[in-house]
């Protein structure tokens, strides 16, 4: 009885090769970072390099002005766009949960439709550039796509009406409160799930997004750390493809260029383990239609 | 009377004019955002002249498609859109069912949380990450190139230069990067259901095998149903990231890796062809409509709670 049975053992070997698979690539993208330049040209991309350095991260901090630049713009749109893309989220969502507000069913069919129909890029970029100025503007790495989704807008909405007993509401407007009072003293003080689940999504959403700066923009000084890497690893591709036409001093070293991404993943990277928890919440919440 | 309900209903309205305001900015960024584009797309029969915008440009009537099927890349894109989506739900299906029943058995709850923490880290880096962690691996001086090929004695490859690879790159790269989220779902479910029905048959003496076949996996089968109806609604689209980022935009390799995201982005923004890239960006908001819809319509008829509509 107290011995492993064989399932068991073969689940676990599964597993964790699973898991290893999953983790590796990223353990080689930190020790290609470490590795000493020449020894990665000379032997390539290595899990155990012959000489270790700390060079590209050296030569980061020296010429960090680009990076830090686009760090900066990173957590700028991040947190600007979160914190917008909540409260709308929010705002949405709480009257769309009252079952007796005239106009509930249009706007509820209207957020829905979104998720079966849309115009696709070439509309949405015309409209963006030439009637509201996105182009090489720093509202475009907030605004087209990404500030509310119906998808959580949903999500928000069934919490409301599901984990928010009515009878709270009812008392607290019996007494004379206010709607937006209501909404901001009770209601939204009883939603830190969804809230949480939203907060890390949008945020999520919003750290990685390259597309709207590959879309929107083409002057560097506005790019988020992801159009940062995103466009290095394009002079990669071109330098593979036109190799002498430009030399290769112009550009950061593949240690550097490894060392980057590993700064722009790391602060997913640590604040994942306290957020794990939450994030497996907010898939299950989301469940199959995420 | 008449009067009466109107009033009513006007009190009604007006009782609730404050939860309105609050709506406004969410109802207008989806005019914004999502509507105007809808009307948008009447520019696929325009002849587009950036000066005139859209409404000013002169109609083109059904030219610009007729451009994009004379051409080999609207059956090329369409071809890699569909079977890389069909190959995708194939893999990630039967990987991540499989994956949630072995996490169902671990019950140490540091080990779970190990291994699907693990198993999440993929889904939450960007696809430019990705993009570095391919290279790592497929660049000319790349571990696959370096290490693993000479080992076996194999010659290098010029992996984004050759078109062949790609059918098996993409599908592993998107199922490494979505088996966490899929198996994370499939596990909630199995973790619901009743453990009476397990024990029952333990008693009767079934096998672990008898009961992963006989009882989880049809116990299974309505959320297996309901996640590939929708994602074959969503059959004609594809995650621009995967297709652009991974293959690096490559040009040498687009016969494997060219979809219709990456095709209408390349229209617009690289080779300023908007007439095609307008023309393919209709195509697939109406085609992906249709499936979308009826892809719904059949998971309402099988499990209405997860329906979109």
């Amino acid at each position: 009885m107290k011995k492993l049975k064989a399932y068991k053992v073969i689940i676990l070997i599964c597993l964790i090769l699973l898991s290893l698979a999953a983790v590796v690539p990223f353990i080689l993208l930190v020790i290609s970072s470490l590795t000493e330049e020449a020894t990665l040209m000379r032997n390539g991309y290595s899990f155990f390099p012959e000489v270790w350095s700390t060079a590209a991260y050296a030569y980061l901090f020296e010429h960090s002005s680009q990076i830090f630049r686009a760090y900066g713009i990173s957590i700028f749109v991040t947190v600007v766009g979160t914190a917008a893309g909540l409260l709308i989220t929010l705002l949405l969502a709480y009257p769309l949960a009252d079952p007796e507000m005239p106009g509930r069913k249009v706007i509820n069919f209207l957020l829905f439709f979104t998720m079966l129909f849309n115009g696709g890029l070439v509309p949405t970029y015309i409209m963006y550039t030439s009637y509201f100025g996105m182009k090489n503007n720093i509202l475009s790495l907030i605004i087209p796509n990404l500030l509310v989704k119906a998808f959580y807008v949903i999500l928000a909405r069934s919490y409301f009406q599901n984990s928010i007993p009515k009878e709270i509401m009812e008392s607290a407007r019996i007494d004379g409160a206010g709607e937006i009072r209501i909404f901001k003293d009770i209601v939204f003080p009883l939603s830190k799930p969804i809230v949480t689940t939203l907060l890390l999504f949008i945020g999520l959403g919003y750290w990685n997004d390259w597309n709207n700066g590959l879309v929107y923009l083409t002057d560097p000084k506005l790019y988020s750390i992801q159009n940062v890497l995103n466009d290095m690893i394009r002079s990669i591709q071109f330098l593979s493809t036109n190799s002498g036409v430009i030399s290769t001093t112009t550009l950061p070293s593949n240690g550097v260029r490894m060392a980057i991404a590993v700064v722009c993943t790391l602060p997913v990277l640590i604040a994942y383990p306290f957020l794990q928890k939450g994030f497996v919440k907010g898939i299950v919440m989301g469940g199959v239609k995420g | 009377m008449a009067d009466g309900t109107t009033k009513t209903r006007k009190k009604q309205w007006w009782r609730y004019r404050w939860m309105y305001l609050m709506m406004l900015p969410g109802i207008i960024y989806l005019i914004i955002n999502n509507y105007i584009p809808m009307a948008g797309l009447i520019i696929a029969f325009k002849k587009i002249d950036f000066r005139k915008g859209i409404l000013q440009s002169p109609w083109n009537g059904l030219n610009n498609f007729k451009y994009l099927f004379a051409t080999k890349d609207a059956f090329i894109i369409t071809r890699n859109t569909i079977l890389y989506n069909l190959a995708f739900i194939v893999l990630i299906t039967v990987t991540s069912v499989a994956v949630a029943i072995m996490l169902a058995e671990i019950n140490n709850k540091l080990a779970l949380s190990l291994f699907q923490g693990s198993l999440l880290i993929p889904y939450i880096v960007s696809y430019v990450v990705v993009s570095y962690l391919g290279f790592a691996f497929m660049g000319s001086s790349g571990f696959l190139n370096k290490t693993v090929l000479p080992a076996l004695g194999l010659d290098p490859v010029n992996w984004y230069l050759e078109t062949g690879p790609w059918i098996f790159i993409l599908p592993l790269v998107n199922n490494w990067k979505n088996i966490g989220y899929a198996s994370v779902i499939y596990m909630a479910t199995i973790v619901g259901f009743d453990s009476s029905i397990y024990e029952a048959a333990s008693i009767d003496g079934a096998s672990y095998w008898q009961k992963v076949t006989r009882l989880t996996i049809p116990l299974l089968k309505p959320t297996i149903i309901t996640m590939v109806m929708l994602s074959i609604g969503r059959i004609f689209y594809s995650d621009f990231g995967l297709f652009y980022q991974v293959p690096q935009n490559s040009g040498a390799i687009l016969a494997t890796t060219n979809v219709i995201d990456t095709y209408v982005y390349r229209g617009l923004l690289e080779r300023s062809d908007v007439a095609m890239s307008s023309a393919a960006g209709f195509y697939q908001a109406i085609v992906g409509f249709i499936v979308v819809f009826a892809a719904n319509k059949l998971v309402q008829k099988i499990s209405p709670e997860d329906a979109l509509f």
